[in-house]
């Protein structure tokens, strides 16, 4: 949260009254949004209500033990593995100047461009026990099964680091965002005293930001305990694998919801957590940012440098992308064709979709959680954000069931009352379909313009609230100006996620509307890693144009939204 | 300036005309389908032409299509829905999700054992998942059925994939059904602790542990073995070249198979033409499809199969009713959970 002024006119009871008043037409628009996007997550929390089965004896007794930790050590483990790459490359681009700087500060953004279940297939089809990496290690060395040590990809630690390599770029926009708005004569201070920059980082500039690597982590925590392409593929039972086996193996959809709940109360509870532990603590920054300064490092520390912000980027991206385009130069010319172009087209579109509807829901939420002073308000806002922490599968549950009975009760209205029938409008449309993205994206979206909108100070409000503004007013000509960039961050974060969704997709889309992910998934479960890689390599492509539009925007701008929530 | 303006005119009423046309014309059938696209869309579009019947298709994870046909009731634009395992056709069929379909050409095409008594589904194609060795290291006269594998001398030399796979359900379910619980638990147990890693990947991932020598049987669907034979690419066929089949329980019980099939969905609106692709699902055509292309048996009687499918030589497949792997699939989760077969 940014810094919170009461207004600086201290103002009677009726004059708060009459100030909530005059926001009342906005609230009630915000928190009839905040309710429409909770319906799912709603829908899967009520779960918790129905009657248990038994299915839950024979979990307790064998595997959700398993569940649980696998699912704690993975994001435990994916938190340090983004925290370490995230704040390490995001302090070198921010406080150092080295050769190749400026090259790294938006080269580290691309391995947000593959979906986490890409990279997995790519490391595996290259270093598994048959992949070519162990047979030639066995061909030149004669060795053969046993005679040699060699980490096992699938595994947990090897879901942990495929994970990590492709969400740490969150910590890093986010930190980086952080860092360039801290004044830089903090670091000269430190420097002058003689401290040493790591001591610098640590008890200075780190605990400053610390707003933004807990927005970024929130993120990362989610995102990885909604992952099962990864875990799945990898052989990891999570939570996420238990909730889709309970429902596909076990054939019991209450439970499985039942341990979705389970899985987002958890989530809730890190959270309010969080926030509890920083509720005394104001961030605040000096008011004139002075920028620029940085060490300059030369010799073998630039080198050190170079290095340690090359790892990610060849790792997270340059690696698998070449995997994928050899991949692709071999089995192309049999799997490319004209229906590339639609599923091209699907993806785009549905994605600018989404991402119109989430930017808009954002700032409307967004404005709403600072215009409303009820204690209720933050809460009702960030319940819509949850569907981010639940697999997409699960959000497609907690889609179908209230838009399929909303679709045959008003059927049934208009048979009884007009006789005419209306059929499925929600389900099974596209409608549907974008519903569930928004719902699992929007947390990205109302991070992003939430943290933009707290930079702005509230005296800002409260003196245009003087001049006799309207809510509308104070926002559309002076807040949305201030927020532009948030909501650009957010913007070209939720296209990218929505060009790699899978799972929802997968259960709501109309007949006939595939996209990018569902074909990629179709060859790749069908076991065809290289038939899958041209169009895996099309959905990296057209992720990383938004991240690039991200990175110049930031550039231009000299400053990076959306850091802090 | 009028004169110019006619061609754009009779463009818009031209295109009006055909979409008019194919909104009446328009027989259509909608199918959900749990077989990839790939596997399947070939055979619709040849329907399509053959018939003038528009085919919709959505692809997905048979639960979640099911659960969409539940959740749609009876506004549900589901005709068709294709699985590829009998467990999921049963679940549906619990669901009332089905009905019941009486036609002659499928009752004559199909055998007995792989439709539903009442017509509730039929089997298209049979799967079959049988034992693969690495005939280096492993002598054919030391394997005989499933029951053996938990014997000492296999201890680390199994590969098979996670019990998240509805095939691996499916064949422990199949256990359940022939020797109850207790034995087909202390069966999973012997197993897992033969395992020569610990589960991971898909059916091909097993085949190419054997032919990589991290173990030397797997339990996998012998289509996989022959889609890798057939593969463009040489490392995979390599790899496959150095596995071979061997059918298991021939003496006894037969090989385990499961189906992929299909149903008519009970709220279907173009149920005609539903039963009309159902049947050409069976023809020879289409049957002979499934041999060549996707090396899976034809559910048809004699259909010549292709010639991998003749090397790999005649089996005997357990008669095991189908839909008891669906009634079971459930214990059988819960076994492998009790057997920590991951």
């Amino acid at each position: 949260m940014g810094t919170r002024n009461e207004a600086l006119v201290p103002l009677g009871f009726s004059q708060r009254f009459r100030q909530q008043k005059s926001n009342l037409g906005w609230l009630f628009f915000a928190v009839c949004t905040a309710l429409l996007l909770s319906i799912p997550v709603v829908t899967v929390l009520y779960s918790v209500t129905l009657p248990t089965s038994d299915i839950w004896a024979h979990l307790r007794s064998t595997v959700l033990a398993d569940y649980a930790l696998n699912s704690l050590v993975l994001a435990v483990g994916v938190c340090l593995g983004t925290s370490l790459i995230g704040i390490t490359t995001a302090w070198l681009c921010s406080a150092y100047s080295f050769p190749g700087r400026k090259l790294f500060s938006w080269t580290l953004l691309l391995p947000l461009a593959f979906p986490p279940y890409i990279i997995a297939y790519t490391y595996t089809g290259m270093l598994d026990f048959a992949g070519p990496v162990q047979t030639s290690l066995r061909t030149i060395f004669d060795w053969e099964y046993g005679d040699y040590w060699f980490p096992e990809i699938r595994s947990i630690v090897g879901a942990t680091i495929m994970i990590s390599l492709v969400l740490y770029p969150y910590v890093y926009l986010l930190l980086r965002t952080a860092f360039s708005e801290q004044s830089s004569s903090l670091r000269e201070a430190s420097h002058m005293f003689g401290v040493g920059s790591y001591k610098t980082l640590f008890t200075i500039i780190l605990p400053m930001a610390r707003p933004a690597l807990v927005a970024g982590l929130t993120l990362v925590v989610m995102e990885t305990l909604a992952d099962y392409g990864t875990v799945h593929y990898f052989g990891v039972p999570t939570f996420t694998t238990g909730i889709l086996r309970t429902w596909f193996g076990l054939g019991d959809r209450v439970a499985a919801t039942q341990l979705a709940s389970l899985l987002l109360l958890c989530v809730f509870a890190v959270i309010l957590a969080e926030r509890y532990s920083r509720k005394a603590v104001r961030y605040q920054n000096p008011a004139k940012v002075q920028k620029g300064w940085r060490y300059p490092l030369s010799g073998t520390k630039a080198i050190a440098a170079i290095v340690i912000c090359s790892l990610p980027v060849l790792l997270g991206f340059v690696v698998p992308a070449l995997q994928l385009g050899a991949w692709t130069l071999r089995t192309a010319p049999e799997i490319i064709d004209y229906s590339f172009l639609t599923l091209i087209i699907n993806t785009v579109q549905l994605a600018v979709i989404v991402t119109l509807i989430i930017i808009t829901a954002s700032a409307v939420l967004a404005y709403g959680k600072r215009v409303g002073t009820h204690f209720s308000i933050p809460y009702t806002v960030n319940l819509s954000s949850m569907g981010y922490a639940v697999p997409g599968v699960i959000i497609a549950v907690g889609v179908l069931l209230p838009f399929a009975w909303l679709d045959n009760t008003l059927d049934a209205w208009l048979q009884q009352n007009l006789g005419i029938s209306s059929g499925l409008i929600l389900t099974g449309t596209l409608i549907s379909l974008a519903f569930a993205h928004v719902v699992r994206f929007m947390a990205i979206g109302l991070n992003s313009v939430d943290a933009s909108l707290a930079k702005i100070h509230r005296s800002i409000d409260d003196a245009a609230q003087l001049l006799g503004r309207k809510t509308f007013e104070r926002f559309a000509s002076i807040h949305l100006p201030m927020i532009r960039g948030g909501i650009l961050t957010a913007a070209l974060l939720v296209f990218v996620e929505v060009t790699k969704e899978l799972p929802a997709t997968l259960v709501l889309r109309p007949f006939d509307f595939n996209t990018l992910a569902v074909r990629t998934y179709e060859l790749a479960s069908d076991e065809r890693l290289a038939d899958a890689s041209s169009s895996a390599l099309l959905i990296v492509a057209i992720s990383v144009l938004p991240i690039l539009i991200l990175n110049r925007s930031i550039i231009q701008s000299g400053v990076v939204h959306g850091a802090q929530t | 300036m009028k004169s110019r303006s006619l061609p754009g005119v009779r463009f818009v009423l031209g295109v009006c005309l055909c979409l008019l046309g194919s909104l009446l014309s328009a027989a259509e059938v909608n199918v959900y389908s749990a077989r990839k696209e790939s596997l399947i869309k070939p055979l619709l579009l040849q329907f399509a032409e053959q018939t003038d019947i528009k085919v919709n298709l959505i692809t997905g994870k048979a639960d979640a299509l099911l659960q969409r046909i539940v959740s749609e009731g009876k506004h549900s634009p589901a005709d068709l829905l294709i699985t590829v395992d009998a467990g999921r056709l049963y679940r549906a069929q619990q669901a009332q999700a089905l009905q019941p379909i009486d036609s002659k050409i499928l009752k004559d095409s199909i055998p007995e054992q792989y439709r539903d008594p009442a017509g509730y589904w039929y089997a298209l194609s049979l799967r079959t998942r049988p034992i693969m060795y690495a005939p280096d290291r492993v002598s054919p006269e030391d394997l005989s059925t499933y029951e053996a594998l938990v014997d000492a001398s296999w201890k680390q030399r199994i590969c098979i994939r996670s019990s998240n796979n509805i095939y691996n359900q499916s064949l422990v379910a199949s256990m359940l059904a022939h020797h109850g619980e207790s034995d087909t638990l202390a069966w999973s147990r012997g197993l897992v602790g033969n395992f020569a890693r610990s589960p991971q990947g898909g059916d091909r991932d097993q085949i190419r542990a054997i032919a990589a020598g991290q173990c030397d049987l797997a339990i996998a669907n012998s289509y996989y073995l022959g889609k890798m034979l057939a593969s463009r690419d040489a490392a995979q066929r390599s790899a496959a070249e150095k596995v071979r089949i061997f059918w298991p329980n021939q003496k006894g019980r037969g090989a385990h198979v499961n189906i992929s099939g299909a149903a008519v969905a009970r709220y279907s609106k173009n149920r005609a033409s539903a039963i009309k692709l159902l049947e050409f699902l069976v023809s020879d055509d289409a049957q002979r499809w499934y041999a060549e292309t996707n090396f899976e048996y034809p559910v048809k009687a004699g259909i010549r199969t292709s010639e991998m499918l003749e090397n790999w030589g005649k089996f005997k497949a357990d008669i095991l009713s189908l839909h008891q792997l669906g009634e079971l699939n459930a214990q059988a989760v819960m076994i492998m959970d009790r057997a920590h077969w991951k």
